[in-house]
C-alpha cells in the first residue's frame, strides 16, 4: 500500500530524513518510535504534503502512485489521513460545517454522492458517541476551547468519518490521561480492517499496549535503525533509546 | 456669491457649480430649504472636493478620483423603473420596501399600504412640496468636522424618504429603502433620507445600494437618524453598487439616553466607495454596536470612515470592521472614538482587521482614540495579515480543496461582523451575498 524508499528530506537546509525506508502492506499497523528530533513528525508531515519540506532524494508511492506529486487535499481524497500531534484551532469555522465540508469533498472526489443533512447528522452522532464526544462540543468552532484530550478524540472522529486507507497518527497519545488514551485507542482499533493500514508514531510503549502493531520500527537520525515485533517496544521501554541506537550503530 | 468663497478649481468642481446653478431654482421646497441648500453649496464651494490633504479623506482623494462629473440624473423613465423592478437585491420576505430609482421615490415600487400605527413614511419630494413638519430636522445633524460631500448632498436635496416611528411603537416588519441606479448612461444621483425613531420605539431599518455594471454613475446618499430615549434600532446596510460606480454615503446619527443602536454593513460593490458613519451618543446608558464587512477584488477601493462621539457618561460602544482584500483592491477603515470630558465611565472598544488575499492588495486602517475623560475603558486594535498557512494545511489534509478551504477561513474572518444582525432573514441574506462573493473567487481561478 505504502512504500517509502531512501527518502531524504530537508527543512530550511537542515537534513531531517536521511535515507528513510518503509513498506506498509494493507491491513498492517506499523509503530514508529524514536527519540525527539529523530524525524518522526517530519515523516508524518511529508506523507500529508505539508509545504516547506524539500525532498532531495527518494520516493513515496501509495497504491502504486507517486504520492509526492499530489497536493495535500488530493492525498486526503486518495485515503491518507494525518491525525495531528497538535490539532489546529480554527475560530469562526463551526465544527459541523468543517466535518461536512471535508466529508463531502472527499466523497465527491471518490465518486460517491454527497450525504444529505439528516444522513450526515446521523453518521456524526453515531461516530461521536463511540468516542464519547458530546454534541455540545460539536457546536463549537473547530477545536476551539477543546481540552487536549477532546482535540485528540476530535481527530479520531474526523478519521472515522473520512474512512482513510492509511492513518498516520502523530503522537496521538501525547497529553492524554489513561482514560482518554483508552477511548482514543478503542476508536483507532475500531477502524482497523484488512484494507486499512496504520502508522502509529509515538515516544512511548504505553499506546502500543492498546493499539497493537504488527511491526515496530525504531528511528534515529532520520532513518530506521531497527525493526521488530511488539516486543521491541517493550525492550525499548526497558533499555532506552541510547542503548538501542548504540547497538544499531 | 460671498466674497470669501475661494475660486472653484477643478473641472469637476466647476461642473458641480453649474449643475447647482442650473437646478437650484427648479428643486422643490420653500425658502428655508432653499437657504439650507445655498448655505451648503457655499460651504462646498469654499472647500472644494476633498483631497488627501483633508485628514478624513487622506486615503480617498476625491478631488483626484472624481475627474468628470456626470450630468444630474432626471426623474426615472418607464424603462428605468422596469429595470429596477426586474432585479432583487435582498431576497428576504416580508420587508416593507421603499424604492428610490436614480434617487427618486417610485410609488409603484414602494409599499406604503397598511402602514403600522405610528409609522409614517413620506417621500422627501412630497414632504418638500407640502412643508412637512419633519423637514425641520433635516440638516441639523452635523459631523464633527465639516464634510464637503455632505454639503453637496444638502445642496442638491431633492428626493428620498422621511420615516417616523412614533413613541413606543414596535414595528416588526423591517423597513427597507432600496436605492437603485437603473439608468443606461452615467449620471449623478443624490438622495436624502431621515429616520426618526420615537421614545421607547423599536424598528429594523434596511438600506441597500445597487446599480448596473459598466455604468459609471455617481451616487451621493445621506441618511440622518434620530434615535430617541430607550428606542431600539437595528440598521442593516448592503452596498452592491455596479463595478464602475462611485459611491459616497453618509450616515449621521444622534442616539439618546438608554437607546440601543446596532448597525451592520456589508460592502462588496462600487469602483470607488466611501461610507461615512458619524454617531453621537447624546444620552446616558446608550449602547452602540457597529459592525462591518467589506469584500473587494479587482481594483476596487472602499473607505469606511467612522466617528463615534461619546458626549455623555455611561455609554457603551463596540466597533468591529473586517476587510477582505483580493487582487489589487484597497480597503480603508478609519475609526475614531471621541470621549468628551463629561463622558466618564465610557466603555468603548474598536477592533479593525484586514485580510490580504493577494500581494497587490492594500489595507489602510487607522483606529484613533481621543479621550478627554479620566475614568473610561477604551481599547482599540488593528490587525492585518494573510491567510494562515498552518490552518489552510490542516483543512487541506481533511480533503477540502484549496479554494474551499480558503473560503472557510475567509468566512470565519469576517463572519463575526455579520453575526450581529438580529433579523434572521436579513442576516442570512447578507451571509448569502458574502458567500456569492466567495464563490466568484473560487470560479475565477
Amino acid at each position: 500500500m505504502l512504500e517509502i524508499k531512501n527518502l531524504h528530506v530537508e527543512v530550511a537546509d537542515r537534513k531531517i530524513l536521511q535515507g528513510f525506508d518503509l513498506k506498509v502492506d494493507a491491513g498492517q499497523a506499523h509503530a514508529i518510535m524514536g527519540p525527539n528530533g529523530s524525524g518522526k513528525s517530519t515523516l508524518a508531515y511529508v506523507l500529508a504534503g505539508k509545504p516547506g519540506y524539500t525532498i532531495t532524494e527518494g520516493s513515496v508511492t501509495f497504491d502504486g502512485e507517486d504520492l509526492l506529486e499530489l497536493a495535500p487535499d488530493e492525498r486526503a481524497a486518495k485515503g491518507i489521513f494525518l491525525a495531528f500531534q497538535y490539532p489546529m484551532e480554527i475560530p469562526g469555522v463551526a465544527s459541523m460545517v468543517f466535518l461536512r465540508t471535508a466529508l463531502n469533498a472527499v466523497r465527491k472526489r471518490r465518486g460517491e454522492p454527497e450525504l444529505s443533512t439528516p444522513d450526515f447528522l446521523r453518521l456524526v452522532r453515531e461516530k461521536a458517541k463511540d468516542l464519547s464526544i458530546d454534541q455540545e462540543m460539536l457546536k463549537r468552532a473547530v477545536n476551539v476551547g477543546f481540552s487536549g484530550g477532546e482535540k485528540k478524540r476530535a481527530e479520531i472522529l474526523q478519521m472515522s468519518l473520512l474512512e482513510p486507507k492509511l492513518c498516520v497518527l502523530d503522537e496521538t497519545d501525547s497529553g492524554l490521561d489513561i482514560d482518554a488514551l483508552k477511548i482514543v485507542a478503542d476508536g483507532v482499533n475500531r477502524l482497523r480492517s484488512p484494507n486499512r493500514s496504520m502508522i502509529v508514531i509515538t515516544h512511548y510503549q504505553r499506546l502500543l499496549d492498546y493499539i497493537v502493531p504488527d511491526v515496530v520500527h525504531i528511528m534515529a537520525k532520520g532513518k530506521i535503525v531497527r525493526c521488530g515485533g511488539p516486543d521491541l517496544a517493550r525492550e525499548l521501554e526497558e533499555r532506552g533509546y541510547a542503548a538501542i541506537e548504540a547497538e544499531a550503530a | 456669491m460671498n466674497a470669501d468663497i475661494r475660486p472653484i478649481r477643478t473641472p469637476a468642481e466647476q461642473a458641480l457649480a453649474s449643475a447647482y446653478e442650473d437646478t437650484k431654482t427648479r428643486l422643490p421646497g420653500g425658502s428655508e430649504i432653499a437657504r439650507l441648500r445655498e448655505r451648503a453649496f457655499s460651504a462646498f464651494a469654499d472647500s472644494g472636493l476633498p483631497s488627501r490633504r483633508v485628514e478624513e479623506w487622506k486615503y480617498t482623494d476625491l478631488r483626484t478620483l472624481l475627474r468628470e462629473v456626470a450630468p444630474l440624473a432626471g426623474p426615472p423613465d418607464a424603462s428605468a423603473i422596469a429595470r429596477a423592478k426586474e432585479t432583487v437585491s435582498l431576497p428576504v420576505t416580508n420587508l416593507r420596501q421603499i424604492t428610490l430609482v436614480n434617487g427618486a421615490f417610485v410609488p409603484e415600487l414602494s409599499d406604503l399600504d397598511g402602514l403600522e400605527k405610528k409609522l409614517s413614511i413620506v417621500p422627501l419630494a412630497t414632504a418638500l412640496a407640502e412643508k412637512h413638519p419633519l423637514l425641520g430636522m433635516i440638516g441639523k445633524l452635523r459631523p464633527e468636522t465639516r464634510d464637503a460631500t455632505l454639503a453637496l448632498n444638502t445642496a442638491f436635496l431633492n428626493d428620498g424618504v422621511l420615516i417616523e416611528v412614533g413613541e413606543g411603537a414596535v414595528i416588526e416588519r423591517p423597513i427597507y429603502v432600496r436605492h437603485v441606479f437603473a439608468g443606461g448612461a452615467a449620471a449623478m444621483v443624490f438622495a436624502r433620507s431621515l429616520v426618526s425613531i420615537g421614545k421607547g420605539a423599536a424598528a429594523t431599518f434596511v438600506e441597500s445600494f445597487e446599480g448596473p455594471a459598466d455604468v459609471a454613475y455617481q451616487r451621493n446618499a445621506t441618511t440622518e437618524l434620530y434615535i430617541a430615549d430607550r428606542a431600539n434600532l437595528s440598521f442593516v446596510r448592503l452596498q452592491t453598487e455596479g463595478d464602475s460606480a462611485l459611491h459616497v454615503s453618509s450616515l449621521l446619527a444622534e442616539v439618546a439616553g438608554g437607546a440601543e443602536f446596532s448597525f451592520s454593513t456589508l460592502t462588496v460593490g462600487g469602483a470607488v466607495s466611501r461610507q461615512n458613519v458619524s454617531l453621537r451618543l447624546a444620552g446616558e446608558h446608550t449602547q452602540i454596536n457597529l459592525a462591518g464587512a467589506t469584500l473587494l477584488r479587482g481594483r476596487q477601493h472602499a473607505d469606511s470612515t467612522l466617528v463615534l462621539d461619546h458626549a455623555v457618561p455611561n455609554c457603551t460602544s463596540r466597533v468591529t470592521f473586517r476587510n477582505v482584500l483580493d487582487e489589487t483592491s484597497r480597503g480603508v477603515v478609519q475609526g475614531r472614538i471621541v470621549v468628551r470630558p463629561d463622558a466618564q465611565k465610557t466603555d468603548a472598544r474598536m477592533s479593525l482587521g484586514a485580510l490580504l488575499l493577494a500581494e497587490g492588495a492594500e489595507a489602510d486602517q487607522k483606529p484613533e482614540l481621543e479621550i478627554f475623560a479620566d475614568d473610561v475603558q477604551c481599547a482599540h486594535g488593528a490587525t492585518s495579515g494573510a491567510l494562515d498557512e498552518q490552518l489552510l494545511f490542516y483543512l487541506l489534509t481533511r480533503g477540502i480543496p484549496r479554494k474551499q478551504a480558503e473560503a472557510l477561513l475567509i468566512q470565519a474572518f469576517f463572519g463575526a461582523a455579520l453575526e450581529e444582525v438580529r433579523h434572521e432573514g436579513l442576516r442570512e441574506a447578507l451571509v448569502e451575498r458574502a458567500a456569492d462573493w466567495l464563490e466568484l473567487r473560487g470560479s475565477a481561478s
